[in-house]
């Protein structure tokens, strides 16, 4: 298979299906398990072709039950294999929730040690795409909470199929975020390994600017590039970060960034209660104090359940909520 | 609702068969609810011949059997002492459930893998886990520590019902790897109730796994009697997710034995699971922190005590003159001598260094763990710089 499409580009869902492939093809421990993603090749076709080119034995198909899809990876990966298993929706993990906080997080420390749990859970998350309840939600917090897992997300094609790959690699369990809604978002990608490639627990800046920064996860990556474009308008510099993972979290290339700018505002798609966005609060308040020029903003979702769709657009930070905080920044 | 404290007692089932007296009737269940159960040793110690499990013997094996059951008895007696004593914070002990372990534990080869809960002090016997690795996670200096590569034997695992999935789990990756190996899954009655255990059987029966789900039911999960679990018997449910149950005097260790080894080779020769219910009783407490009495009769116990499988063992040797009293003395000894050396390794247990806790969180660095290591040795440190005033 070509690592292009025709147009040179591809898509988040094309990249991360080919970082599973060259993932699969190096190591033959790595297998995939899921529902629906053998035949129908997931229902975002992640893993398209897959079942197909590296047979059933590798892209297995399992009974409907989240818990025994993390449950039995647990037991694979004692044998020796790292399980790659999908969980069809955000809102779904939570069968799974105890086996994945209680024996995939736990294991590595309660062997001193001695066993590993090299085990990629990928989940699509977020919301803007109009589904019914329980298929919009982004918990990476509560996974953050649990010491032994780490928990990343990605937000475009490149980085999508670098991480993929660099979660399978990762001795440590990886709960893997891909921002369902930038799914069909494309960018170019290049398949040339590089040495300098950024590790899996470093945020990236990618935008640079001056006056304010925003760090972001996920789907609002674009969100607030978009943003900070807008803002370059007005005459406001905006440096954007890409967040990344959360767990470990990148504090320092967030101070650093607001020790450049003095001001930074956090945008997830997840309530702010008691969410990434206050966790970064406090460290970079900690760290920056006498640099703030204002305290630090969060935008995010609300104390609510996730609303019905016609209604989710306010519930999601867009461009104008991005905008409003970092209006609020510079008005302290 | 049935009550539990006034069990029907059961008619033997045995006297239909010509197979033996009236006096040792089996467990109710055994054909109370007229239901099949394997026997192959009477409470009186005699051979029960059953058409589908022709177990021999050897008079060595018996004697290997019961020294095993004796043993494992002693350690898991000092486990209770230990607790009661200040040295264990807890202790979950196994007393009545010697044979149902024993007897399924010594029916597994080097290569075959388990998944205990956290009461398979006997199968750990039976894989060489040394007993002192179990005392670990009781006495509040780890949380298990062993590495269940070396004898194939999991860590404990104290939420109920978990481990099905991993055995699951392990046994597809014996299947992948092409493996004759197969791995039993030990869980309770109290866990039967367990989504994650009905999952396993799900996935067990969809991949066709190499993998022996062992119930011991006995026949208490804490407080609930396994009526509040189930309305059918256990093993039953087996025959809904499309695999064989079958239901083993779990007092009885040559039954034990030889319908695991039976129903491990089915699943080696790619048979698929199959499900045991070990019928047998909870002698003791939950754990140290239970108390029976609240929720029991002794009447119920005693029923239980006539059916001791270490009992029925030596009866069996003595009927079959396979054992003199020099060696049920000589057991005996050997079993407090192995008693006085879990104990001196138990408090030979040193406490852990307080930064360890940061050790295996993360198989590889994560700044956040190391941010925190580093503050809370700082901190330590500080105690240690005024101890130094002093």
């Amino acid at each position: 298979m070509s690592p292009k499409t025709a147009s040179g580009t591809v898509t988040l869902a094309k990249a991360l299906n080919m970082g599973l492939r060259r993932a699969m093809e190096r190591d033959p421990k790595v297998v995939l398990i899921g529902e629906d993603i053998g035949k129908l090749g997931g229902v975002f076709r992640v893993t398209d072709g897959l079942q197909k080119d590296f047979g059933d034995a590798r892209v297995i198909d399992s009974p409907l039950a989240e818990s025994g899809i993390i449950g039995a990876a647990v037991g694979l990966a004692l044998r020796g294999y790292r399980p790659v298993c999908e969980i069809q929706f955000d809102g779904f993990v939570f069968p799974a929730y105890d086996q994945i906080t209680t024996q995939v997080a736990k294991l590595h420390a309660r062997s001193l040690g001695k066993v590993r749990m090299p085990m990629v859970i990928r989940i699509p998350f977020g919301g803007g795409i109009g589904a019914v309840e329980h298929h919009s939600e982004s918990p990476e917090s509560l996974f953050a909470h649990t010491a032994g897992l780490r928990v990343v997300a990605c937000s475009n094609p490149v980085d999508g199929y670098w991480m993929i790959q660099q979660a399978i690699e990762s001795d440590d369990p990886v709960v893997f975020f891909e921002p369902k809604r930038r799914y069909w978002d494309k960018a170019e990608l290049d398949e040339t390994p590089a040495a300098d490639r950024r590790p899996l627990d470093r945020a990236a800046v990618v935008r640079p600017g001056t006056d304010l920064t925003l760090a972001a996860l996920g789907p609002m990556v674009r969100t607030c590039l978009d943003a900070a474009r807008a803002a370059q308008e007005e005459g406001r510099s905006l440096e954007v970060i890409d967040l990344r993972t959360v767990s470990p979290l990148d504090v320092d290339t967030v101070a650093a960034s607001v020790e450049r700018t003095g001001r930074l505002v956090v945008v997830h798609e997840a309530p702010v209660f008691f969410g990434l966005g206050a966790e970064l609060a406090a460290q970079i308040t900690d760290r920056c104090f006498y640099r703030l020029e204002a305290p630090v903003g969060r935008v995010g979702g609300f104390h609510t359940p996730y609303p019905p769709s016609r209604i989710e657009e306010v519930y999601l930070p867009d461009l104008d909520r991005v905008l409003d905080g970092v209006d609020r920044a510079f008005d302290h | 609702m049935r009550n539990v404290t006034t069990r029907t007692p059961a008619r033997s089932r045995r006297a239909a068969r010509g197979a033996a007296d009236e006096q040792s009737a089996p467990p109710p269940g055994a054909d109370g609810d007229g239901l099949e159960l394997v026997q192959l040793l009477s409470t009186e110690g005699e051979r029960i011949a059953h058409p589908d499990y022709p177990l021999e013997v050897s008079p060595e094996e018996a004697r290997s059997l019961y020294r095993d059951l004796v043993l494992v008895r002693r350690v898991d007696t000092e486990g209770t002492a230990l607790q009661r004593q200040g040295e264990l914070g807890l202790w979950a002990s196994l007393l009545g459930q010697e044979a149902a372990q024993v007897g399924s534990g010594r029916a597994m080869r080097p290569g075959d893998f388990a998944f205990p809960t956290y009461r398979e002090h006997g199968v750990a016997w039976c894989r060489d886990v040394p007993p002192v690795n179990l005392l670990g996670m009781f006495r509040g200096v780890n949380n298990g520590g062993w590495d269940p590569a070396e004898k194939n034997f999991n860590l404990y695992t104290i939420v109920i019902g978990s481990q099905t999935l991993h055995a699951v789990g392990y046994a597809m990756g014996m299947q992948r790897d092409g493996s004759d190996d197969a791995v039993i899954a030990y869980f309770g009655d109290g866990a039967s109730s367990q989504g994650d255990v009905n999952e396993s059987f799900v996935f067990a029966a969809s991949y066709n796994a190499p993998v022996v789900f062992y119930c011991q039911n006995n026949q208490w999960a804490i407080s609930e009697p396994t009526e509040r679990q189930s309305r059918v018997p256990l093993y039953r449910r087996a025959s809904g997710f499309g695999f064989p149950g079958i239901r083993v005097d779990g007092n009885d260790v040559f039954a034990c034995l030889a319908v695991t080894r039976a129903a491990l080779e089915r699943a080696r020769t790619g048979n698929g699971p199959s499900l045991i219910e070990a019928y047998t009783y909870r002698m003791g407490a939950h754990t140290t922190s239970d108390d029976p009495t609240r929720y029991r009769g002794n009447d119920e116990v005693e029923l239980w005590r006539a059916r001791d499988p270490i009992e029925r063992l030596r009866k069996y040797l003595v009927r079959e003159g396979a054992a003199d009293d020099a060696f049920f003395a000589e057991i005996d000894e050997e079993a407090d001598r192995l008693a006085a050396e879990v104990r001196a390794a138990c408090l030979a247990l040193p406490d852990p260094d307080p930064l360890s806790m940061f050790d295996f969180a993360y198989a590889e660095p994560h700044h956040q763990v190391a941010a925190e290591r580093e503050q809370l040795s700082a901190y330590l440190a500080g105690f240690g710089d005024e101890e130094a005033d002093r």
